[in-house]
């Protein structure tokens, strides 16, 4: 009995096949996949939004989710940010040889079920195997369209002073969980990675409010780069009150062992979002109201001074400039 | 936190921060020995509130910073070898040395793995036997402890693969060294917190008696770091010079006797190089005869070739409280933090970083 | 240099010690202050216990704080 993915589940010929048919279009099953043809053929209008993302996170399983479920949130969260409903997407495997079967089918099963959250349907996909090494268990890429309703127009240049800054949830999670289970750096956070399909959090707030000027999901890099990003490109600068800024207790508590800044630390299922004053109150109403959004908070301000810089005043009342994040987030003992 | 918390209320941070305006009066050159306590003072924004008659200088403090390109090149050499795995602390991985970085060396096919303890290391070591695992110590006397208890583990369990490439520095030797330089005129000194909580207070002794300039230990958080400026201020004003502690919950005068005594079974003092100032004499520690089938640094044959500093790089005098980052022709040109020249642009709390990364607002 | 912060001493066995920092917690090494107890902080640096905090002394400089803080 084989128990593992071998070489030969990529090839293309029987043993592909059944892989495909039985472990992928069995669970992901939809019309348009089922055909299984070289390529889907899908019906759409209007203005579509297109995104591309891999996913090579390690370890591949960690508290809150896995690489399965982070490739669809990822993917969802990309059209989301530009407005768009996201409606398809393709997910291509590149696993390594020697993967335990049970372990694809979990994160088989894994993207299945987020993609049901998020009402996407998978409607491509292709599969390589490759030799051990090659890759680190497993590689997932996936690209996807959505449709963006007539009338929204939202980038990271429409940042206007004045605009107040929210953010939808706790800061530094999902970073924090996954680095816990790093070999040489083990400790236990009783915290999930936050991973979550924020579209229909999205759709809520643009029905609430017509001026959201500015999304964006704060992965790599966290907030502080996603903020440099927004003042970059708007010409725009940003204030922030750090005592605003909301991060779990735990998480705080594992930023300084290992001396991180939560402000750069990689969220999986928040959003920034930069809406005109008069629309912030009820856009922060809205979001209470969805299960990703519980603990939103306006955490700042654009403005005129200190163009295209990221300013926080610290709860001392000074004040000091965060840049881009720079380089990898070392864990450090000074 | 607790312990953390309450060192940062927001309100008796501004009365404190009053208080020394009122109470300032004098010029006072403060150096903050180190790195940690310079990265805590641009992280809360201090240094903008206080009084322009305090003037703020940064020392060499912090342990990746006067790491020497040699020390690199050799830990990089090492990376280099058959059957190697290099087991260092985050801080050292992005620092150049004369030709490359640990880093760098990772991406050429070195197994280098970061750890967040010594301990670590030596489970990696044990999960690993067919493999030498060597652990890059860098750190003062903080660190050093924890690592000379982590070779009397190794020797307790039989661990016979596990290796220690003493980089180990000492903070009062190199104190004494730049004061006795006399390139800085100093009115006191922030002491370093943590190393402190192991070697205690008496060790500084020496400042005041010799140099007439006021010492006080101080903790990390803003409050506590008031509080030695507070207390600092204090001895200025009145003429007094002394060592005090102000961070009292952490540091007593005698220090961690047990750390100390397992520190002094492992190692022992030696010279040490310490990048823009130097060898220094009696400066570091070296693994003890006894302990010599753990040392790296006899237990390999390596070859790094000449070593050699930046062109145009003044880490040297930047960590020497010489010159401030501002003064370097390289910061904010070619020394960034995305392509860093020297190691004080490395290092999260080498004073350049620090510098570039909590800029003041005016700048 | 040297992060160090304040964890909870949860349970002790032989020289490793469960600690707890705000929910985050990790097994570590307490050969440095053998005269720790249970219920006590310490200092936590790379995975060692550096130091026990002194609660009478914490309190105390916050008192200090406090006066300072009052006083003209």
């Amino acid at each position: 009995m084989n128990d593992r993915i071998l070489l030969a589940h990529g090839s293309g010929g029987k043993l592909s096949h059944d892989l495909v048919e039985d472990s992928f279009v069995a669970v992901l099953g939809n019309p348009i996949l089922n055909t299984l043809e070289d390529s889907a053929v899908l019906e759409l209008s209007g203005r579509l939004a297109f995104t591309t993302d891999s996913y090579v996170v390690s370890p591949i399983f960690f508290p809150g989710g896995d690489i399965g479920k982070l490739a669809v949130c990822g993917t969802v969260n990309d059209l989301s940010m530009s407005g768009a409903t996201p409606l398809y997407l393709s997910l291509s495997l590149i696993i390594e040889e020697g993967l335990l079967i049970a372990d694809l089918k979990k994160i088989i099963a894994s993207i299945q079920h987020t993609a049901t959250e998020a009402g996407v349907k998978i409607v491509t996909g292709d599969t390589k195997v490759v030799n051990k090494g090659s890759v680190d268990k497993l590689f997932i890429n996936t690209s996807g369209v959505g449709v963006v309703p007539l009338g929204i127009d939202i980038s990271a240049a429409n940042a206007r002073p004045g605009d107040k800054i929210i953010v939808s949830g706790t800061l530094g999670d999902h970073g924090i969980a996954v680095l816990s289970q790093r070999e040489g750096l083990e400790f236990n956070v009783p915290v999930p990675s936050d991973c979550a399909p924020l579209n229909r959090l999205v759709a809520e707030m643009l029905e609430a409010s017509t001026n959201i000027h500015c999304l964006r999901d704060p992965t790599r890099g966290g907030l502080a780069t996603t903020l440099n990003e927004f003042a970059r490109r708007s010409g725009a600068g940003i204030n922030l009150d750090e005592g605003n800024i909301p991060v779990k207790k735990a998480v705080a508590s594992a930023c300084e062992l290992l001396g991180f800044d939560p402000l750069y630390v990689a969220n999986e299922g928040k959003l920034v979002a930069i809406v005109a004053p008069e629309d912030a109150d009820k856009v922060l109403t809205k979001m209470k109201q969805n299960r990703y959004g519980r603990e939103a908070a306006i955490i700042g301000e654009v403005v005129k001074e200190h163009p295209q810089r990221v300013v926080v005043k610290t709860r001392l009342g000074a004040s000091r400039i965060i840049g881009m994040l720079v380089d990898e987030l070392l864990p450090r003992i000074c | 936190m607790k312990y953390v918390e309450e060192f940062r209320n927001p309100e008796l941070a501004k009365k404190l921060i009053d208080r020394i305006h009122r109470r300032s009066t004098r010029p006072a050159r403060l150096m903050e020995f180190c790195g940690g306590h310079t990265v805590a003072i641009f992280k809360h924004g201090l240094r903008q509130l206080l009084p322009p008659n305090i003037q703020m200088l940064s020392g060499p403090g912090c342990p990746v910073c006067v790491t020497s390109s040699a020390d690199l090149d050799r830990a990089i050499a090492l990376s280099q070898l058959p059957n190697v795995i290099i087991t260092s602390f985050g801080d050292m991985i992005r620092v150049p040395g004369s030709y490359s970085s640990l880093r760098q060396a990772r991406a050429e096919g070195s197994d280098i793995r970061i750890v967040y303890s010594a301990q670590d290391a030596l489970y990696i070591a044990s999960d690993n036997p067919d493999k030498s695992v060597i652990f890059i110590g860098i750190g003062f006397e903080t660190t050093a402890p924890t690592v000379a208890a982590t070779i009397l583990q190794a020797e307790q369990e039989r661990i016979n693969n596990f290796y220690v490439l003493s980089l180990h520095k000492l903070c009062p030797p190199i104190m004494k060294t730049l004061l006795a330089l006399g390139e800085v005129r100093l009115d006191g000194i922030i002491c370093p917190g943590h190393v402190s909580a192991i070697i205690g207070s008496r060790p500084y002794q020496f400042i005041p008696d010799n140099y007439d300039i006021a010492c006080v230990v101080s903790g990390f958080e803003p409050l506590d770091i008031l509080l030695c400026i507070d207390m600092l201020v204090n001895q200025i004003e009145t003429g007094r010079h002394e060592v005090e502690i102000a961070y009292r919950r952490g540091v007593k005068p005698e220090g961690n006797q047990p750390a100390l005594e397992l520190m002094g079974s492992v190692f022992e003092v030696s010279e040490a190089d310490w990048r823009g100032i130097g060898v220094v004499p009696t400066s570091g520690l070296m693994l003890k005869k006894g302990y010599r089938q753990f040392d790296a640094g006899a237990n390999f044959d390596i070859n790094p070739g000449p070593s050699h500093e930046a062109k145009g790089c003044i880490c040297g005098s930047i960590l020497r409280g010489v010159s401030t980052p501002l003064d370097c022709k390289l910061f904010h040109n070619s020394c960034t933090p995305e392509h860093p020249v020297g190691p004080c642009m490395v290092s999260s709390e080498g004073s350049c970083a620090t510098y570039y990364n909590y800029g003041d607002t005016d700048e | 240099m040297c992060l160090a912060i304040p964890a909870l001493v949860k349970s002790i066995d032989g020289y490793q010690a469960e600690v707890d920092i705000d929910g985050v917690t990790r097994r570590v090494s307490i050969q440095l202050t053998p005269e720790v107890n249970v219920g006590d902080y310490v200092l936590l640096h790379t995975g060692y216990a550096i130091s026990v905090i002194d609660e009478d002394e914490a309190r105390e400089t916050l008192e200090l704080l406090k006066e300072l803080s009052e006083a003209q």
